[in-house]
């Protein structure tokens, strides 16, 4: 089982394909997968979609997703679909 | 809409779950799980996003109105294209030319007069049940409505309309999907059913239900246990007064009832016409192409139009044109007749066509007077029709508004179409709509034409107000020896002089007399040496009237003061009813009762007072005793403040001994209570910090040596000074035990005080049990307010806690220095005695207005705390110090 430490920039424009390369990446790993979303301003149905999808990979792992710098509003969206529950945050 | 939609009736929703399949529910959760995705998404929009995308959404819509009509009454087989397609541009063009400029993003308002800020909350999923009846025009408004909001809706449309709903849906979709709205932002039911209705309107992430609808829907909205806009059926009744423009309203009538074959609930059902204009009404709606039906086709219609078994109208007839429900029925009439109208001569189930009819059938009453007509409108109001809509034709201003206040509808309309008139912004400024809020008289939660304020959660910013304050005191206050001398600048024809009988008796009557211009005829009123009773305040005001006295000048303690206020308050104005003007008070600028501000002889009130501590000469309370009810009753009001205050030490030459030390320490009290009080202000706390400096400097002169004139001068002047710091801060708890205490055991006032004024700044000072709510203060202070009362006298300490420390020990040192008895114990009274007293006493204590401006806000328990220590007594000094304070 590879043991990973992936911290990941996501670019504002492709959020939902950074977050599908990151779910790759999860396939039979353990670690943590910190993603930094601090030039993330809004987020879209597709990015939400990918977060759905990375949530339910990382739940059949042992690796921790943590979501860094996720500004108040996004933050606000994903109270609002259920999925800060699913995810670490660091400010 | 449609009384008979049986369609939309409610079903238990466990019955729901259970007949869906699981293909539907996973169907379900996914319209579902995709308007929660889209709803979240879209409350990252701005207002610009939201308002670009209604406008293409308008376009959208204008373009398609007619194929939407089209495609509407192809498959409804109800109303008329034409009809249609101004419903489809008054719910695309009149809603946006209302929202266009609204705010529903962020802030949507500010107030800044009030503090207040609104901001726009979306509200998330909502679903929306449409009628067979408006049905594009209805999916239309409720798009424009929920893209302005940022809301996601899943639509549930009747499903005789389906296919010209998810038309509709799909134009608005695709329109806002183009211009940047959230993918999945509308859905429509494929195939609805009552049960996927009932699943949808239970479901946990659905926000609201926005149902418009028959009774059915509506109840099944309500019942669902969510938030919901039910909006239901009508019936509405309209009055066509004698004085009504005839011609107008015969017309206005046609437009609305055949307007879109009747299929609009806000249209007219039953029309009262007053007697003396029924026929010419009549003969008008038969030139302009109404059938007038007879007897037999009356009974005709109510046996095929009306459901007999039900009481509603046939859904057959729904929507239909009057030709064809003539023909349906078997009535002749004429190939263009627009208006079936049926006479009939009641309302109620033995009169069947006066329950709504959407269809172009109107019944008709000849009504006897005014009075008959209003009351057969009632009755149609009440036959189906509460909360929803009413017309009235009149030119007689009193009758509308009668009209208005016995009908219960959410849209009375006046002089104009009641369905088109009703849906807002044609024929007046009514909000824009297709949900007409029916209230609780059709088992809405609103009467309002539902809008956009609807589709948001207002939130409210309250920001901290400072209350505006006030000090208010007398506009001349006179002080120094001989500033008696003053009264001569009084002009005054006949002047009241209200003194005691001592003051008689000693000569400082005639000081006083002496010092008033002697053009004026002068008349003394005396009274008794005590708290005054309403008999005596009674002859005075007697005296006042005989004489027609323009002044009156009070000399005397606060008793006598307290007296000419109050005979000033009954001779200005003689209705003012003392027992009601004590009702209780939390803040004088919201109190109950106002004093009279009507004043019939603007009389002076000049206040000399003869004790050094009430300051009852600048302050706004009188108190009076009233025997025959064994109560005394506190006026306070600043209106009751005398005009002038005359502070000349010369009257206080001769107080004795213990009423020096006495009135000083109530003096010391009102400053010290005044300067902590939550009511405290920059302009208070500079009287109470100079009082308590004068007070120390000077009492203990005064009383030792009760002729030393400057000692007596400034306890003049610090007793008035501290009076104008209470009058705008009034006093604390010190005061409320004081009284309850001072009153059981008849102990003069000041010397309750000092009982308890050790243990009392103690209590304030120490951190809370409860905090006093006060938006006039800034955190708790009190501790710290008494820190610099300590530094003013030089007092010593290095912190706040040292500073109280020595205050109180300043004041224990000065209430020895006067020889006051230090605890309850020293005046003989058992202690079993005190404790017997004290549960009454701190309910009284409880009940007394001081406490209210207490930095601290006494428990009952602290008060029986309070109470015991100044029993015992010394407790501070004896113990060496305060309790150890805590820095709040």
């Amino acid at each position: 089982m590879a043991v990973i430490a992936v911290f990941l920039n996501i670019d504002q424009h492709r959020v939902a394909p950074a977050l599908q390369e990151a779910a790759e990446k999860l396939n039979g790993a353990e670690g943590e997968v910190i993603l930094d979303f601090s030039s993330v301003a809004r987020v879209d149905s597709s990015a939400l979609q990918a977060m759905e999808e990375l949530a339910r990979k990382a739940e059949g792992t042992a690796v921790r997703v943590v979501l860094r710098g996720v500004n108040v509003d996004v933050y606000k969206v994903l109270k609002l679909v259920k999925l800060t529950r699913r995810f670490s945050f660091l400010n | 809409m449609i009384a008979t939609e049986n369609l939309q009736e409610p079903v238990q929703a466990p019955l729901a779950a259970e007949i869906l399949s699981a293909e539907r529910i996973a169907y379900l959760e996914g319209l579902v799980q995709q308007a929660r995705t889209a709803a979240a998404v879209f409350s990252q929009f701005t207002q610009e996003d939201v308002d670009r995308i209604v406008r293409a959404m308008v376009l959208a819509g204008l373009e398609q109105a007619q194929p939407l009509a089209q495609l509407a009454v192809e498959e409804t087989r109800l109303g008329v294209m034409e009809d249609k397609v101004i419903k489809n541009m008054v719910a695309t063009e009149f809603a946006y030319n209302y929202v266009k400029d609204k705010r529903t993003v962020g802030v949507i308002r500010e107030i800044p007069e009030r503090n207040l800020t609104e901001i726009a909350e979306p509200i998330g999923v909502l679903f929306s049940v449409t009628p067979i009846t408006n049905p594009t025009s209805t999916v239309l408004f409720k798009c424009i409505m929920a893209i302005k909001t940022r809301n996601a809706v899943i639509f549930g449309p009747h499903p005789r309309a389906w296919r010209c709903c998810s038309e509709a849906v799909r134009i608005m979709y695709e329109a806002a999907v183009k211009h940047g709205a959230p993918e999945g932002v509308f859905t429509c039911l494929e195939s609805p059913t009552i049960p996927d209705n009932t699943y949808l309107m239970k479901h946990k992430d659905v926000a609201l239900i926005d149902a418009t609808g028959g009774p059915g829907a509506v109840k099944a909205a309500y019942s669902s246990g969510k938030p919901a806009l039910g909006v239901g059926p009508g019936n509405t009744p309209v009055y066509l007064e004698k004085s009504a423009d005839i011609n107008t309203a015969v017309v206005d009538i046609i437009i609305s009832k055949t307007f879109d074959n009747g299929t609009i609930c806000a249209s007219e059902q039953t029309l009262a016409i007053d007697d003396e204009i029924y026929d010419q009404v009549l003969k008008k709606f038969a030139d302009l192409g109404a059938h007038i039906c007879d007897e037999p086709e009356t009974r005709l219609l109510e046996r095929t139009v009306i459901d007999p078994q039900t009481g509603f109208m046939q859904p057959l007839a729904v929507g239909q044109k009057a030709t064809a429900i003539a023909r349906f029925v078997g009535m002749a009439v004429k190939p263009k007749t627009k208006l079936l109208i049926a006479p009939i001569h009641g309302v109620g189930r033995e009169h069947p066509l006066s329950v709504e009819k959407l269809f172009p059938v109107l019944a008709v009453y000849r009504a006897k007077s005014v009075a008959d007509a209003l009351k057969t409108c009632v009755d149609v109001n009440h036959a189906g029709g509460l909360g929803h809509t009413a017309v009235i034709f009149s030119r007689n201003d009193e009758v509308i508004r009668k009209f208005g206040e016995v009908i219960n509808a959410g849209r009375i309309i006046v002089n104009s179409p009641g369905a088109i008139g009703a849906l807002g912004a044609v024929y007046n400024d009514l909000v824009p709509t297709f949900s007409f809020g029916c209230g609780t008289g059709g088992g809405n939660s609103t009467t309002d034409n539902v809008n956009i304020y609807h589709y948001l959660n207002i939130k409210r910013l309250a920001r901290r107000t400072q209350n505006h304050m006030w000090f208010r005191v007398p506009n001349q206050i006179y002080f120094n020896m001989n500033a008696v001398e003053n009264l001569r600048h009084f002009p005054s024809r006949s002047t009241i002089l209200v003194t005691n009988p001592a003051l008689e008796q000693i000569g400082h009557a005639d000081i006083v007399r002496r010092n008033i211009d002697p053009a004026t005829h002068v008349h003394v009123s005396v009274i008794p040496d005590a708290e005054p009773e309403v008999q005596v305040i009674l002859q005075g005001v007697e005296a006042l009237k005989f004489y027609q006295a323009d002044q009156i000048i009070a000399l005397g303690g606060g008793s006598v003061i307290d007296a000419a206020k109050i005979m000033k308050l009954k001779y200005e104005s003689p209705e003012a009813d003392l027992e009601e003007l004590a009702a209780p008070f939390l803040d004088l600028r919201k109190r109950v009762v106002e004093y009279p501000t009507e004043k019939t002889n603007h009389a002076r009130l000049v206040a000399i007072p003869t004790t050094s501590g009430t300051g009852s000469e600048v302050t706004p309370f009188a108190v009076l005793t009233d025997k025959a009810r064994g109560r005394k009753v506190t006026l306070a009001d600043y209106s009751l403040s005398p005009d002038v205050a005359i502070v000349d030490p010369q009257f206080v030459m001769s107080m004795p001994k213990g009423l020096t030390a006495d009135t000083g320490i109530d003096c010391l009290t009102h400053a010290l209570e005044a300067g902590v009080s939550s009511y405290a202000s920059p302009y208070t706390d500079s009287n109470a910090m100079q009082a308590i400096r004068l007070v120390f400097k000077y009492l203990p002169i005064a009383y030792e040596n009760p002729r030393d004139e400057e000692a007596r001068s400034m306890m003049h002047n610090a007793a008035c000074i501290a009076a104008m710091a209470f009058s705008n801060a009034s006093v604390g708890v010190n005061h409320a035990l004081a009284h309850a205490f001072g009153a059981r055991f008849g102990v003069a006032h000041g010397r309750a005080n000092a009982l308890m004024l050790p243990h009392v700044i103690a209590y304030n000072a120490a951190v809370p049990t409860k905090f006093m709510p006060s938006p006039y203060t800034q955190g708790y202070t009190a501790h710290k307010k008494y820190a610099t009362m300590a530094d003013l006298l030089g007092l010593g300490g290095h912190t706040v806690e040292e500073k109280v420390t020595n205050l109180i020990a300043a004041i224990e040192k000065l209430l020895d220095q006067l020889e006051f008895p230090r605890s309850i114990a020293e005046l003989g009274i058992s202690k079993e005695e005190f404790d017997r007293a004290v549960p009454e006493l701190v309910k009284i204590a409880f009940e007394d207005p001081s406490w209210r401006s207490n930095p601290r806000m006494p428990l009952m328990k602290e008060l029986v705390e309070l109470f015991g220590k100044a029993y015992e007594g010394r407790g501070l000094a004896k113990a060496g110090g305060s309790p150890r304070q805590q820095t709040v």
